[in-house]
């Protein structure tokens, strides 16, 4: 009987072990979808670490829930020079670190000459290169990796402690969308410092200053404890400037890579927010209130090999992107309200009138396609058509839209497309190497403009990866950089954007929409086109305000639990039951 | 000592092995810029000709010579890698190192494990009992099938059925997540459950040959009460197999819970498994593989250790 006795001891101790580490559950939990690579805002790209770095960080400016219009955020105001070169920042005097320093102008210059600096390695540094100098600076380096140039030479100033100027090189439309975005927020030098002099080993101080224990951060929330592959617990931080307009007092961000298991724990109420459903479950979820996509900053499409005969003839691209049948995609298999689309970038963009290619029906696709091959030689008295690769990274949803687009091609035009799937990172490898026919894209952008769609066909991009270029279009993208007026500059965008669609390096399929679930009950959480909410605008609502809210919706959708506390939660300085969270 | 033979062999191969698969640890939608990207290849070192690469991560001499200048410190930490014990940071959870991700993870899929096998055995040796006791009854057959069918299904497939009965028809445990002893039971039952089938029909053919032999005989002849002959006397001899199938189990479910721990979000072992090979997340998949084995290896050796004393035939000089 010993082994037993042994087994049953070490399981009593296992479980005494493991309820001791048990946490009350928090005000909101949501879905992360995944670990976060890290918390160091400068070294991180993915949606998911931006969800946690609005939580612990703030910029200068944060963004309106609802309009995604820039708010003050440790920049009390701000001011652009007549020339839209020159940004005044004007620091809040009230803002705070968790270690009691004031935030100061110097925070930026510091946190941003770090994050330029190649050898912090920041995945996204290129999105302060639109300052005066700072590529060069990130760019040019010794052969020990230190730069070559002083940070002087970088438009970044302090000017005394609470003055920031920034100067770009060119006017930059979307420059405070990128002050909101969450590589650009400032860390705590006296953190990193202190780290560093603690831990002399790089691998050491690199972890150590973002471990719970040691981490100073600015924002509305503080890490209370952190367990890898399981969740992120936010705290309330006391000390933020704007505590009293904060409601939850703790929030729990999860890591659930699968979506069954991610909708199971929202049906039964563990989870408030999943930022992501089971495709083929869309369709059930349509009418529930607490479902409601909106359209998304992103692009599905195909890239297509342009150094490859027969794709580098401009005929064959097009002859295959007019027959691909966006509707049959959107309508049978993503079925979310997805957009077709006939242009790179998405609609949504303000003062933008996208330069798409015109939509025909299947028929006339097929007479128009098959005019087109046979121009280039191929089809019925020309050359066969080589065997073709469809290329997808392996997943349900992009299979059946490849298995569509497959078919359509065989059927429309006679061409034998064959499915080609692969891993994730041997998929990007391949993408890379141009070892495809036609593979399948997306693209996401990260502030609402099209440049940050379209300065990724420039010759040679390191993310054109379709092996086109164009001295035309990379022209007009140089001349957008510089165009002072903002409608000649969208014109100028737009031209670039009919090039692009004229020659068809990449075949665009459909625009993206949002598949937030989403409890009723949550307010301060709105659809927008960027999927950006700032967890500091998040709250309860009480029953009342919750019935005015299903008052005004749609009377055919579905209303499901409404999970949270009924009395509401709000923040201390609301007094109203529908509180404002906007001043702009 | 065959065990290190054993180890080195897995370390090399599996690292040779990963990093011949296509595709690296920072590939990503966006393409980096030349510059980024050798700075974070030259921070791990992923810019060295390959064995250099290896010899750093086997250990103990520190191969960097430029430690010092490039990285700050003073460079007086000379000894590292593996045989230090030092599986390095996680090329993927850039807050953590691996040690750091073993000694959080470990813990979880040792309990989930423990659960399990806390089934395995009360279910598996009761009904292996039951069955034995009534040889050929009804009972004994629906135990059989029920066993059939738990070493037939796979263990998501029982998670799938668990789920709907226990959390959405009569919701009694949480769906996913971990935490207190409810968050254990389902999960547990799901990754048990085959072991149960296997202990049950273990138990079933042990309990029946012992019960055949002349001491139980006797035991009943003396007049001892049925209950006694068979938990003194009886139990003894015919749990014997499942005493020494315990490793292989155990060994088993620690690592093979993945499915279990992706589908039930339990922050153990088995999921960085998959993760750190899809990610390539090289030193955080070769921590789990090392860790596997040297469990696996350790499990195998207790068994053909607990062979020995339970069966004095068997000599360890010859295996």
């Amino acid at each position: 009987m010993a082994p037993f006795l042994l087994l049953a001891g070490l399981f009593v101790g296992a479980l005494y072990l493991a309820s001791s580490a048990r946490l009350e559950p928090a005000d909101y939990t949501f879905n992360n979808s995944t670990e976060v690579a890290t918390l160091d805002p400068a070294r991180v790209t993915g949606v998911p670490e931006g969800r946690i770095i609005k939580a612990l960080f703030e910029g200068l400016v944060v963004k309106h829930p609802r309009t995604l219009k820039p708010m003050p955020g440790m920049a009390e105001s701000w001011s652009v020079s007549e020339d839209l070169l020159t940004y005044t920042f004007y620091i809040r005097k009230d803002a705070k670190w968790t270690n009691g320093e004031p935030v100061t102008a110097h925070d930026f210059v510091y946190s941003w000459k770090r994050f330029l600096k190649a050898q912090t390695a920041a995945e996204y540094a290129y999105q302060l290169w639109y300052v005066q100098g700072a590529e060069a600076y990130t760019k040019e380096n010794d052969e020990n990796g230190e730069p070559l140039n002083s940070f002087d030479t970088v438009g970044i100033k302090a000017n005394g402690d609470y003055i920031l100027k920034v100067k770009l090189k060119s006017p930059t439309p979307f420059f405070m969308d990128l002050m909101a975005f969450y590589p650009m927020f400032p860390v705590n030098k006296t953190n990193i410092e202190e780290a560093m002099a603690r831990w002399p080993d790089n691998n050491e101080w690199e972890m150590q200053w973002l471990r719970p224990e040691n981490l100073v951060t600015n924002g509305p929330f503080t890490v209370e404890y952190r367990r890898v592959n399981d969740r992120i617990r936010l705290k309330k931080n006391p000390d933020y400037w704007d505590a009293d307009n904060v409601a939850m007092n703790t929030i729990d961000a999860l890591t659930i890579e699968q979506a069954g298991t991610a909708l199971n724990t929202y049906l039964t109420g563990s989870t408030h927010m999943i930022p992501s459903v089971l495709p083929n479950l869309i369709p059930k979820l349509m009418p529930r209130e607490d479902f409601e996509p909106v359209a998304y900053l992103g692009t599905y499409f195909y890239r297509v090999n342009t150094t490859k005969p027969p794709f580098d003839d401009v005929r064959v691209r097009k002859a295959l992107a007019i027959t691909v049948n966006r509707k049959d995609i959107v309508e049978k298999i993503t079925k979310a309200g997805q957009v077709p689309a006939y242009g790179l970038v998405p609609p949504g963009m303000a003062g933008y009138v996208p330069a798409e290619f015109a939509a025909l029906d299947p028929t006339a696709a097929k007479i128009k396609a098959r005019e087109l091959l046979a121009e280039a030689g191929y089809g019925s008295g020309g050359k066969p058509f080589p065997v073709m690769e469809v290329h997808y990274n392996t997943s349900e949803a992009h299979r059946d839209i490849a298995e569509v687009v497959a078919q359509t091609w065989r059927d429309q035009l006679g061409i034998d497309a064959k499915l080609q799937n692969q891993e994730w990172k041997v998929y990007l490898d391949t993408q890379n190497n141009l070892g495809f026919d036609v593979s399948r894209s997306a693209w996401i952008g990260d502030y609402p403009d099209p440049n940050t769609f379209l300065d990724m066909f420039v010759t040679g991009g390191e993310n054109n990866k379709t092996g086109w270029g164009n001295a035309e279009y990379d022209r007009l993208i140089t001349a957008s950089a510089s165009e002072a007026d903002p409608t000649a500059r969208l014109a100028i965008l737009k031209d670039a954007e009919a090039i692009l669609m004229d020659e068809m390096p990449i075949i665009p399929i459909y625009f993206y929409v949002t598949q937030n679930m989403v409890a009723p009950r949550l307010g301060g959480f709105y659809g927008n086109i960027q999927d950006e909410h700032f967890p500091k605008f998040l709250y309860w609502m009480n029953d009342e305000e919750l019935a005015a809210k299903r008052a005004d919706q749609p009377g055919a959708w579905e209303i499901v639990d409404d999970v949270g506390p009924s009395e509401g939660l709000y923040a201390p300085a609301w007094t109203g039951p529908v509180p404002s969270p906007s001043n702009n | 000592m065959w065990f290190a033979v054993t180890l080195f062999c897995v370390v090399t191969i599996s690292f040779f092995m990963m990093r011949s698969v296509r595709g690296g640890p920072f590939d990503g939608e966006r393409t980096l810029d030349p510059a980024i990207e050798r700075n974070i290849e030259a921070r791990y070192h992923l810019d060295w000709p390959l064995p250099k690469q290896y010899f750093q991560y086997v250990g103990p001499f520190n191969l960097d010579e430029h430690r010092a200048e490039i990285f700050g410190g003073d460079g007086s930490k000379v000894f590292g890698g593996v045989t230090m014990l030092e599986f390095g940071p996680s090329f993927k959870y850039k807050d953590f190192t691996v040690d750091q991700i073993i000694s959080q993870s470990l813990p979880i899929s040792a309990l989930l494990g423990m659960v399990a096998m806390m089934w395995a055995l009360a279910l598996g040796v009761s009904a292996g009992i039951a069955s034995a006791l009534k040889r050929g009854s009804r009972l004994d057959l629906a135990m059989r099938l029920a066993a059939t069918g738990g070493i037939a299904l796979p263990n998501f497939v029982i998670a799938g059925f668990l789920i709907i009965f226990f959390v959405f028809m009569i919701p009694l445990l949480p769906v996913a997540g971990w935490g207190s002893v409810k968050y254990m039971l389902l999960p547990g039952f799901a990754l048990g459950a085959p072991y149960a089938a296997y202990i049950a029909r273990l138990t079933r053919t042990g309990m029946l040959e012992v019960l055949s032999q002349d001491h139980i005989r006797t035991a009943h002849a003396k007049g001892l009460a049925p209950k006694t002959v068979i938990m003194r006397h009886a139990l003894k001899g015919g749990l014997l197999p499942v005493v020494s199938y315990l490793g292989p189990a155990i060994a088993g479910v620690l690592t093979g819970s993945l499915v279990i721990e992706k589908i039930f979000k339990i922050p153990g072992l088995g999921t960085h498994f998959i993760n750190s090979a899809l990610n390539r997340d090289y030193t955080l998949a070769m921590g789990v593989t090392i860790l596997f084995t040297v469990l696996i290896y350790s499990m195998n050796t207790i068994v053909d250790l607990a062979y020995t004393m339970l069966d004095p035939r068997i000599d360890l000089e010859e295996m």
